[in-house]
């Protein structure tokens, strides 16, 4: 991933309108939003966003404060990719012919993904990883000819301290 | 189930303290407006829901206290974003109550609905939906909270049918009444900083101490936070002149001999230079907004900058700051001014006497000037003022519309007193001062109010002159009109070539003196100079009913001095009068 794109942790009142409150800061200044996440805590009272997007720093500092002064939001932090560990899940549907299933199985067991449906020439493949290793069965994937794929944006939680 | 929700918001309204309510009924909010028949809360029933707006708004500019407006659904919900908007630009502390449809008819296109959250979303500091009757107190405290705290700005409650109409039973409901402490747990990422931060308030003193060139920005903080004896003992303890923003015109006194004015594109030379030329811009209360900074590579280019604000998301926007300070502006004046005392007597700090001559001798080479018309002609605008001025009381309120006689009057109304200047300052909305001034003189009716007007403006908002003399809010409008869209013909022949594009209104079209007399008002026209005094005094005297008093005035009169947009406060124009006078 390019490095303009920051990744957001903005904990939420866990309550109606909220999601469209955070992301209209983004979308009146014409951000794209990459990737978004979100659900509640272990705290039902709140909720977790995890937002990826496309900004540069400068501009990224005024969302921040911009989205600090909405009521319902609780607490921002950005997470440096470097200090946080992160995980997305894919899911694909990938054309499978007897001739090349055997391929694509044994690709998927590299990845330690998993098959989750089989169909007569298609299989259905899901990935939880770092955003980038699903960047890279993507693409490896890609030869076979993917059908339909859906990724769930990235959540991500801090590095634990380890001094 | 002791009461219902319309109830329970008229008494949650009440025990706001709520004393006024400017408003329109409709289909949506009409159970609410039956138990107001039974209340003590005056209602002011305006023309047009925008009316409703802008009078909360001049209400609270006035009183500091939050102004409440209450209207309906979809096109009465409409017809308050302009006001929502402007009210949000300019932090003004507002509540609106507006009507939704029925909870099982949200989103199906019912009947005069339409998503007022969503619409408002980007124009309020807070919005809610509420869907149950029993949430109605909390959520008017909350709104209430939130609209008067920390940065001030409007709030929005709708309020869907079902939950307030008896005759529902989702309006049912026992009341309950939440505390304060039930307030703020309820909303667990709302909490304003209010007392600076100690160490910064350390280091803005020592700045202070050591500067040469300071500058006070005052800014519309100063009014908000109730600062202005605050600022005045900085000021006087310091020695370092003021201007004063368009926002905080009667923040400091303008008779003041450190009170330099209003700076920006408008400003007078002396604020405009002595910010550029400044070693340290103190601002409190105060934004960068562009009609202050011009180009902002080249405003106060040498100074050092402590940037006092209770919003966090305002420092560093426009400008990067040596000492940035998030609290409440009196609080850190205050603190300020007893760390500048540790410092100890005027020996500790810089003299800037140099300095002070330096900017009483640009005060007395550029004063704010016109020429006066000759007999026969049209009437200056500037003398209109004057006379304005000079004749009514000095605590008079003031408000104006926008455009060119908003900028003349901010340059030529003497502002002694806080509270006296109520305009539209961020968003700039034209046809404000009529509904704006009505607000203020409910607010505060000991005192005269005057709206100063242009024809643009007067056309936007005139009906609620009905709302005025029905009600008996004795306002008085001072029309200045030059036929023109004023201020836009102005960019015009100084930016277009003289390219007038659709800016002419014609002098007698409407006839305005007919037009104020059928909705109630006194009227007189005024065309020559030696008119404009009587006709003031004699407005001044009429207590009963609105007044209208316009004035023929010159087309061709441009507001001066001149920041052209995108240029540099360094290229001030004075106009014709003025330029060549040697820098």
């Amino acid at each position: 991933m390019p490095p303009k794109y920051h990744v957001l942790s903005v904990l939420v009142e866990n309550r109606a309108g909220v999601l469209a409150r955070v992301s209209a800061l983004f979308a009146r200044r014409g951000y794209n939003i990459y990737s978004l996440a979100v659900a509640p805590t272990d705290d039902e009272r709140f909720s977790r966003i995890t937002v990826v997007v496309d900004v540069e720093q400068a501009p990224l500092e005024q969302v921040v404060k911009q989205l600090n002064k909405l009521i319902h939001v609780i607490k921002i932090s950005e997470l440096d990719p470097r200090d946080s560990v992160e995980r997305e899940l894919m899911l694909v549907t990938v054309k499978a012919p007897a001739e090349v299933r055997g391929q694509i199985i044994e690709l998927i067991g590299v990845f330690d993904g998993r098959i989750i449906d089989v169909g007569h020439d298609e299989l259905a493949l899901s990935l939880d990883e770092h955003p980038e290793r699903l960047d890279d069965l993507e693409e490896l994937l890609r030869p076979f000819g993917i059908i339909d794929l859906q990724r769930t944006g990235r959540v991500a939680l801090p590095k634990l301290e380890r001094s | 189930m002791n009461t219902n929700g319309g109830q329970a918001l008229i008494k949650s309204l009440e025990l706001e303290g709520v004393e006024v309510i400017f408003g329109l009924p409709g289909g949506a909010i009409l159970p609410v407006y039956d138990p107001i028949l039974d209340s003590p809360i005056r209602h002011v029933l305006v023309r047009h829901e925008q009316g409703a707006g802008h009078m909360a708004e001049g209400f609270a500019h006035a009183t500091g206290r939050p102004g409440v407006a209450m209207v309906t659904s979809g096109p009465g919900a409409t017809n308050i974003v302009t006001p929502l908007a402007d009210a949000y630009m300019d932090s003004i502390p507002m509540v609106v109550i507006t009507g939704q449809v029925a909870l099982p008819s949200i989103g199906t296109d019912a009947f005069q609905e339409c998503d007022t959250v969503g619409i408002t979303r980007g124009v309020t500091k807070h919005n809610e939906l509420v869907t149950r009757a029993e949430d109605i107190p909390m959520a008017i405290r909350q709104a209430f909270h939130i609209a008067t705290t920390g940065r001030p700005g409007p709030v929005l409650v709708d309020i869907p049918k079902d939950i307030v109409d008896p005759r529902n039973p989702a309006s049912a409901m026992n009341w309950n009444w939440p505390t304060d402490a039930e307030v703020s747990s309820s909303m667990p990422g709302y909490k304003p900083t209010s007392k600076g931060h100690p160490k910064k308030i350390k280091e803005a003193a020592v700045l202070i101490a050591t500067a040469r060139q300071p500058i006070i920005y005052a800014g519309g903080g100063i009014l908000k936070a109730r600062a202005a004896e605050a600022l005045r003992e900085l000021a006087e303890l310091t020695g370092i002149p003021v201007v004063t923003t368009l926002m905080a015109r009667g923040a400091f006194p303008d008779d003041h001999e450190l009170c330099l004015g209003m700076p920006g594109m408008h400003g007078n030379y002396t604020a405009v230079t002595s910010i550029q030329k400044s070693d340290l811009l103190i601002a409190l209360g105060s934004r960068f907004d562009d009609r202050v900074t011009g180009k902002v590579d080249s405003f106060a280019p040498d100074a050092r900058i402590i940037h006092v604000d209770i919003d966090p998301a305002e420092l560093g926007k426009v400008r990067r700051a040596d000492v940035p300070i998030v609290g409440d502006c009196r609080l850190v004046i205050e603190e300020i001014i007893k760390a500048l005392n540790a410092l100890g007597g005027a020996e500790s700090r810089m003299d800037i006497t140099p300095w002070r001559q330096q900017v009483s001798a640009w005060q007395e080479l550029y004063p704010l000037v016109y020429e006066q018309s000759i007999d026969g002609d049209f009437l200056k605008p500037q003398y209109v003022l004057e006379q304005l001025r000079d004749r009514s009381p000095a605590d008079t309120i003031v408000a104006s519309g926008v455009g060119q006689h908003q900028m003349w009057t901010s340059q030529y109304w003497k502002f002694n007193y806080p509270y006296t200047w109520v305009n539209s300052g961020g968003l700039g909305t034209m046809g404000f001062s009529i509904p704006a001034a009505i607000g203020a003189k409910v607010g505060r009716p000991d005192r005269t109010v005057w709206a100063v007007d242009g024809d643009g403006c007067f056309q936007m908002t005139a009906q609620e002159l009905v709302t005025a003399a029905t009600e008996r809010i004795p306002v008085k409008i001072a029309l200045l009109n030059n036929a023109y869209l004023g201020m836009v013909r102005q960019w015009q022949e100084m930016f277009y070539g003289e390219r007038y594009s659709e800016v002419y209104l014609s002098p007698d079209l409407p006839d305005y003196v007919k037009w104020a007399e059928a909705m109630g008002c006194v009227a007189l026209r005024v065309e020559s100079p030696d008119e404009v005094g009587p006709a003031i005094d004699k407005a001044n005297d009429i207590n009963d009913r609105p007044v209208v008093l316009e004035f023929r005035t010159d087309a061709s009169e441009k507001v001066f001095p001149m920041v052209s947009p995108g240029t540099s406060n360094d290229q001030i124009d004075l106009g014709p009068l003025q330029n060549g006078l040697g820098r």
